[in-house]
C-alpha cells in the first residue's frame, strides 16, 4: 500500500492497527452479540445451550441458501432465525425429561447442527448469495479506510437495540420478570403458577433464533460467504462472553466488540505487512476469553449475578 | 435376605431377590444404551428415507465396509485405535463429574511432542517420544482440571478454548520453526527416521495403537473399579462436599483423572505420527477428539464398554468415503448420524430407573 494512491486509500502507518482494530470490533463482534444475547435469555431461564455453536453454522447455511434461493438477504435472516429457533426448541423440550442434562444435549446438538449444517450446505460452498446491505457512517472522511471501518450493517444496529430491549425487558416488564423467578428457581415459578419447563424451553427458543441470525451474518455479510469453517468457535466463546457479561445484556454488547477487537487482530496485523505469528494472533480471541473466563469464575460455588438454577457450578 | 417374590417366573424365584436385583441392573445398563443406539440409527433412517435415500442401502454399505470382510476390519480396527484413547480423555473426567470436550488439542499437541522427542534421537528415542506425548496431553487436559477445581472454570468451555489454542500453537510451530523445508504443499514436521516408525502388530494388519489403546481402557477401568483412588474418584464424582468431608483429595484427584485421560489422548498423537503418518501435519487434526465425545457417552463413561463402542464408532466412520461415492452423499453424512445416536443416547438416561423389566421387585404388582 502506497502513501495516497488515488482512491483515497492512503497510508495510516503504524495508525492502521488501531483503525482496522476499530473497523474489525464493529464487523466481527456482531455474531458473538447475537449468539450471546441468546445464551443469556437462556441462562437468565436457568438452562445452559452449549449447542449454540451448532445452530451459528447452520444458520449461517439457512441463511445463505435461502439468501441465494429467493435472491433475498433478509429472507435468509429469517429463515436462520427460524432454523435457529427449532434447535433452540428441540434443546428446551429435551431437557425438560428428568435426568437429562443440558450441557450434554449442547454438546450433541453442537455436533448435530453442525453435522446437518455441512449435509445440506454442500451444495452451497460454491453458489454466490446477495450481501445484507450496510449503512455508511464514514461518508464525512476522504480517508478509505475509516469509510470502510464505519460502513456498519444493519444487523449491528439491530443486535445493539435488542441488548438494549432486553435489559429493559429483564428490568420492567413481566415476561422479564417471569424467566429471572424461573432462572433463580423451579419452586419459586411454580408457586406463581409459572410452568418453568415451557419458560425456560421457550426462552432457549428464542436464544437459538438469535444465535440463528448471528450465523445469518457470518454467511451474508462478514466474511459473507458459506463454507464449512465459518465458525470456529464464536458460538462457543459467546457462551464464555455470558458469564463474563454478568448474564446483563448491555454487558454482553460491551463484551462482543472487546472480543470482535480481539478478533481483528491478526487480520488487522496482517493489514499493516505484520506476517510472522500469524496463528498465534488469530489464537487472541480465545486466549482472551479463557483468560476472562479465569478472571470472573470463582472458587466458591456461586457467580455474582449469575441465575440460582443455572447448572454450571454442579 | 430368603424371602421370595411370589409373583415373579420360576427362573427369577430361584435366584433370590438380590442377586436377581443385580441381574436386572445388568441387563438394564445394556438394553437401554442399545436400545437408543437403535432408536438413534432409526431416527436417521427416517431422515435419509425422508430425503428419498435409502436407509436400507445405506445399512447394508456401513456393514459392507465396515464389518463385511477381513480387510473392513483392518480398516475399521485402525480407526478404532486412536478413538479407544480419545474417549478415554473424555470418559476418565467424567468419572469426577467433569465434561471435558476438548481432547483435540491434546491430540495435537501429543503428536507434535513425540515428532520434536524423536528429532533427540539417541536409543531411548521411543520412550522419549511416548513420554513427551502423555506429557504434553496430560499437562493440556490436567490445567483444565486444575482451572476447575482451583478456579471454579467451567471445564466444558475452557477445555475446547484449550483445544483451539493448541491447534493454533500447532499451525504455528509446525508452520513455522519445526517446518521441515522439504514439505513443500503440506507443512509438515521432518520425517522420522525409519528405525523410528511404528509396525504392526503381526497378524492383525493394524498399528500397535489398538493394542495400547485396549490395554488403557482395561487399566482404566481397574483403576476406577478396583482401586482406592477410583473408589475414591466415584465417590467425588458423586458428591464433592460428602468427599470433601471425607478428607478425600479432591483436588488432586481431580487433576489426577484429567492428566491422565489428556496423557490417553496425547498417545493418539504419538501413533498418529509414529505409525501413520510418520510426521506431525495438520492430518493429525482429524476429529478424533469429538468421535471420542460421542465414544464416552455411549459408554456412559465405563472403559470397558468404550471398546465396542470405538469399534462401532470407527466402522461407521471407515464406511463414510464408500457411502459418499456409492450413494451420492455428502461426507457429512457420517457426522448426522454421529448426532443422531448422541441425541438418542443422552435422551435415553431418562429411562433409568423407571421401566419395570428392570426391576424385579415391581414385578406382578400393578
Amino acid at each position: 500500500m502506497g502513501a495516497g494512491v488515488s482512491d483515497g486509500v492512503t497510508d495510516l502507518g503504524l495508525w492502521g492497527v488501531p483503525l482496522a482494530m476499530l473497523a474489525g470490533a464493529i464487523r466481527v463482534s456482531t455474531p458473538f452479540l447475537f449468539v450471546s444475547l441468546g445464551e443469556c435469555l437462556t441462562e437468565r431461564s436457568g438452562r445452559i445451550n452449549l449447542g449454540l455453536e451448532g445452530t451459528l453454522v447452520f444458520g449461517a447455511m439457512a441463511g445463505y441458501a435461502i439468501a441465494y434461493e429467493t435472491g433475498s438477504p433478509w429472507l435468509g435472516v429469517l429463515a436462520a432465525a427460524l432454523s435457529g429457533a427449532v434447535f433452540g426448541l428441540a434443546h428446551g423440550v429435551m431437557c425438560a425429561l428428568p435426568r437429562v442434562n443440558d450441557i450434554a444435549i449442547g454438546i450433541a446438538l453442537m455436533l448435530l447442527g453442525t453435522g446437518l449444517a455441512f449435509f445440506f450446505g454442500k451444495p452451497y460452498v460454491q453458489p454466490v448469495a446477495p450481501d445484507l446491505p450496510s449503512i455508511p457512517f464514514g461518508w464525512w472522511s476522504d480517508i478509505a479506510q475509516v469509510r470502510a471501518a464505519l460502513d456498519v450493517n444493519a444487523l449491528f444496529l439491530i443486535g445493539l437495540a435488542l441488548a438494549l430491549g432486553m435489559a429493559w425487558m429483564f428490568r420492567a416488564t413481566r415476561a422479564g420478570l417471569i424467566v429471572r423467578v424461573v432462572g433463580d428457581g423451579a419452586e419459586a415459578a411454580r408457586a406463581l403458577g409459572v410452568d418453568p419447563l415451557r419458560v425456560r424451553a421457550l426462552s432457549t427458543a428464542a436464544g437459538g433464533a438469535l444465535a440463528g441470525v448471528g450465523g445469518a451474518y457470518l454467511s451474508l455479510y462478514y466474511p459473507g460467504s458459506w463454507n464449512e469453517g465459518i465458525s470456529s468457535g464464536q458460538g462457543l466463546m459467546a457462551v464464555a462472553l455470558v458469564i463474563f457479561a454478568r448474564w446483563r445484556p448491555v454487558n454482553c454488547f460491551w463484551a462482543a466488540l472487546l472480543f470482535g477487537g480481539a478478533g481483528a487482530l491478526g487480520p488487522a496485523l496482517q493489514s499493516v505487512g505484520v506476517t510472522g505469528g500469524y496463528h498465534l494472533f488469530n489464537a487472541a480471541p480465545y486466549v482472551l476469553t479463557l483468560g476472562l473466563l479465569i478472571a470472573a469464575s470463582s472458587p466458591s460455588r456461586a457467580l455474582a449475578g449469575a441465575p440460582a438454577a443455572l447448572g454450571f457450578n454442579r | 435376605m430368603t424371602q421370595t417374590l411370589p409373583d415373579a417366573p420360576l427362573f427369577a424365584q430361584a435366584l433370590g431377590p438380590a442377586a436377581l436385583a443385580g441381574l436386572a441392573r445388568r441387563a438394564e445398563a445394556v438394553a437401554i444404551p442399545l436400545g437408543a443406539l437403535l432408536a438413534g440409527l432409526a431416527a436417521f433412517s427416517l431422515f435419509l428415507a425422508a430425503l428419498g435415500h435409502s436407509p436400507a442401502a445405506f445399512y447394508a454399505l456401513v456393514w459392507r465396509a465396515g464389518f463385511g470382510t477381513g480387510f473392513s476390519w483392518e480398516n475399521t480396527l485402525s480407526r478404532a485405535a486412536p478413538l479407544l484413547l480419545a474417549a478415554l480423555c473424555v470418559a476418565l473426567p467424567a468419572r469426577l463429574g467433569l465434561v471435558v470436550i476438548g481432547g483435540e488439542g491434546a491430540i495435537a499437541l501429543g503428536g507434535l511432542a513425540a515428532a520434536v522427542a524423536a528429532g533427540i534421537g539417541g536409543p531411548l528415542a521411543p520412550a522419549l517420544m511416548a513420554l513427551a506425548a502423555m506429557a504434553a496431553g496430560g499437562v493440556w487436559i490436567g490445567a483444565v482440571g486444575w482451572l476447575r477445581h482451583a478456579r471454579g472454570v467451567n471445564e466444558t468451555i475452557s477445555s475446547l478454548l484449550m483445544a483451539y489454542v493448541a491447534i493454533a500453537l500447532f499451525n504455528h510451530l509446525v508452520e513455522g520453526p519445526l517446518r521441515d523445508p522439504a514439505s513443500l504443499n503440506k507443512p509438515s514436521t521432518a520425517p522420522l527416521p525409519d528405525a523410528l516408525r511404528m509396525g504392526e502388530i503381526p497378524g492383525v494388519g493394524v498399528h500397535w495403537g489398538l493394542a495400547v489403546g485396549v490395554a488403557a481402557c482395561a487399566l482404566s477401568w481397574l483403576l476406577i473399579e478396583r482401586t482406592r483412588w477410583g473408589f475414591a474418584a466415584r465417590i467425588a464424582g458423586g458428591n464433592v462436599r460428602a468427599a470433601q468431608l471425607q478428607g478425600l483429595p479432591v483436588g488432586a484427584l481431580v487433576v489426577g483423572f484429567a492428566a491422565l485421560g489428556g496423557a490417553f489422548a496425547g498417545l493418539v498423537g504419538l501413533f498418529e505420527v509414529a505409525a501413520v503418518h510418520g510426521a506431525a501435519n495438520a492430518s493429525l487434526m482429524a476429529g478424533y477428539g469429538y468421535s471420542g465425545i460421542l465414544i464416552a457417552f455411549l459408554a456412559r463413561h465405563n472403559p470397558l464398554a468404550i471398546i465396542p463402542a470405538a469399534v462401532l464408532v470407527g466402522g461407521l466412520e471407515a464406511s463414510g468415503g464408500l457411502v459418499q461415492r456409492r450413494m451420492d452423499l455428502p461426507d457429512a453424512t457420517v457426522l448426522v448420524l454421529e448426532g443422531f445416536v448422541f441425541v438418542a443416547i443422552l435422551l435415553s438416561e431418562t429411562l433409568y430407573g423407571r421401566c419395570r423389566v428392570f426391576a424385579p421387585e415391581r414385578w406382578g404388582r400393578a
